[in-house]
């Protein structure tokens, strides 16, 4: 009768089963979802409401409607920036592929020494885009940088490689797959080490060679990993900024301004923070497209 | 080898050997080429470093020398103190290692916490909150800078360590790593605790953390490289001096140093050590950690 012996009867909630999944369930979730709440999807709207304004990051926001967008499309540096960024990301992300691929194919063939030449192959990758491209800074000197002592050997004249309009964007693309080919070789090996053995056995009765067994064999069952290193490497070159920061400050005459180096330069030295968010919207757009268009690719292709 | 000379052998087991003996050299002259392969890859990729490592010790008279020399001549070991004598290094390096580690033991706990909540417990809308988070995956971080930039600034948190390290915590793709690796744990070993009477934080603390101590040791050594060598943000959020990462600060000591190539060359190699070194201890680790979760910082 007492109140006492109502509370065993029937505990707070808190105290039940569900009332413990429930407030531990929210307790647990709380600091990570109000991180990604403001850090990432506040700033998402920031962008959006930004890019419909005029703001230069002190004073006050003047709203301007699409004027913002309207600019972009005429913007000729803004059009030429998405075109160096896609001649670097068409040119990076096959040779990524190609360069990687053959690297995982080289250490898992058995050779002796093969971990000391895996370590050796993913060391870059340890190493920061920032040194990296301090270092090759320092390689591609012209004319007594290594590089042109180097190809001096095969009589080849020196180039001033960072300083040249021809050759800026290629060394931007060296720098950046000498640094980022180790970490696809290990998605590589990963994926060649799950294929089942037998498979290669079974085709070597049946009289496959090595190239037919790389054809029908390891190509087909490497698809998933194929996959997901084209997608995150597409993702990551069309972002490519660190180098283009150290090595070029997107010179010379704009021969290597990538697209996010100029939304930097809008936003952080123009103090143009309302076009710089609606440049951003639109390349989050272009990225998104391109992403969902290759996963359509990769799906619909039909499986060997 | 004395029995095929005493006998006589038999056509097909002769030719049988021939054929051998032919594919065995030309599985030589495969090796071969492999292992040509092998060093050329191995002089493009660890050359730079080695360069680096090389030219870090030579006389500035020598580090652009034409022919150039491969090592130097009479090591020169006083320009890694020189480098420390002109620029605070050793604050950078810190300053690193100080960001770098709380958003490491920071990250760890929050996202396991979150993904244990995801993968084991029982609340409303947990379907619908696990949705938001994995869509937030598909924003890159280059897209939300400046309205990072803008919120940080409303914080007050412009050009202070709060800055430089609470933005750079959450992130999606460690909740749900974790929340599929809690997936794949057997339950038992929870539910016998919890008709033993211990609570869920008890239960996590005490089980589920400990048997994620592998999938925790892979992913922290990715978060601490990717934050180690983090650029674009620590360049957005800091002024002072005080405050520069190492990154920054190898990017600036190059600006002001043009032409110094040798103390340049110290300063990359004492940026890139230490994750180097972190290489070599944990790399069975990185490679684990690569190989599951594949994200790039």
């Amino acid at each position: 009768v007492s109140a006492t012996a109502v509370q065993t009867r029937r505990p707070r909630w808190w105290r039940t089963r569900r009332g413990q999944q429930w407030l531990v369930g929210y307790g647990f979730l709380l600091p990570d979802v109000i991180g990604l709440a403001v850090f990432v999807g506040l700033p998402i709207l920031g962008a959006f409401y930004l890019s419909f304004h005029d703001w230069s990051g002190i004073g006050a926001r003047e709203f301007s409607g699409l004027e913002n967008y309207d600019t972009l499309i005429q913007d000729k540096a803004f059009l030429h920036s998405l075109k160096i960024t896609a001649i670097y990301t068409f040119s990076f992300v096959p040779l990524l592929y190609v360069f990687s691929l053959s690297l995982a194919l080289l250490v898992n063939q058995g050779l002796a020494l093969t971990g000391f030449f895996r370590s050796a192959f993913f060391a870059p990758f340890m190493v920061s885009l920032v040194v990296a491209s301090v270092v090759w800074s320092f390689m591609l000197q012209d004319p007594a940088g290594v590089v042109n002592s180097i190809i001096g050997l095969f009589g080849i004249s020196p180039q001033p490689w960072l300083g040249s309009t021809r050759f800026a964007l290629v060394s931007v693309i060296v720098v950046t797959l000498w640094q980022a080919v180790g970490y696809s070789m290990i998605i590589f090996l990963a994926g060649l080490q799950d294929i089942p053995r037998v498979y290669y056995e079974a085709a070597r009765i049946d009289g496959a060679g090595p190239w037919h067994r790389f054809r029908y064999i390891t190509l087909p069952l490497l698809r998933p990993t194929t996959v997901f290193v084209l997608i995150i490497s597409f993702i990551g070159a069309f972002q490519l900024f660190d180098p283009i920061f150290v090595m070029t400050s997107g010179g010379p005459a704009d021969a290597t301004t990538t697209t996010v180096y100029y939304i930097y330069e809008t936003a952080f030295e123009f103090l143009q923070l309302g076009y710089a968010s609606a440049l951003s919207v639109v390349l989050f757009a272009i990225i998104l497209l391109v992403s969902l268009f290759q996963l359509r690719v990769f799906r619909d292709e039909p499986d060997h | 080898m004395s029995r095929t000379t005493d006998l006589p052998l038999t056509r097909p087991a002769a030719v049988a050997r021939r054929r051998a003996r032919a594919r065995r050299r030309r599985r030589w002259g495969d090796r071969l080429v492999l292992y040509a392969l092998a060093l050329i890859a191995f002089v493009i990729l660890a050359g730079p470093l080695l360069w680096m490592i090389s030219s870090s010790l030579k006389t500035q008279g020598e580090v652009l020398a034409n022919p150039p020399s491969v090592l130097p001549s009479d090591p020169q070991w006083g320009n890694y103190s020189q480098v420390f004598r002109q620029v605070p290094f050793g604050r950078y390096l810190l300053n690193s290692l100080l960001v770098a580690s709380v958003v490491t033991v920071v990250a760890l706990l929050f996202h396991s916490m979150a993904a244990y909540s995801l993968a084991r417990l029982r609340f409303p809308g947990r379907q619908a909150i696990f949705m938001a988070i994995l869509s937030t995956l598909m924003v890159p971080f280059t897209v939300i800078v400046i309205p990072l930039f803008v919120i940080v600034d409303w914080l007050g948190w412009v050009d202070t360590y709060a800055g430089l390290i609470i933005p750079m915590i959450p992130h999606a793709f460690g909740i749900f790593l974790l929340r599929q690796f809690y997936l794949s744990l057997p339950r038992e070993l929870e539910e016998a605790a919890i008709v033993d009477g211990a609570s869920l934080v008890r239960v996590y603390w005490h089980i589920v953390l400990p048997l994620s101590r592998p999938i925790l040791a892979a992913l922290g050594v990715f978060f601490f490289l990717a934050n180690w060598n983090n650029f674009l943000w620590p360049l957005v959020v800091t002024q002072s001096q005080e405050l520069w990462v190492v990154q920054l600060g190898i990017q600036q000591f190059t600006g002001q140093y043009g032409s110094q190539y040798h103390l340049i060359m110290a300063a990359s190699t004492i940026a890139a050590l230490p994750t180097l070194i972190m290489f070599f201890v944990f790399q069975k680790r990185l490679v684990e950690g690569i190989k599951m979760t594949g994200l790039k910082g």
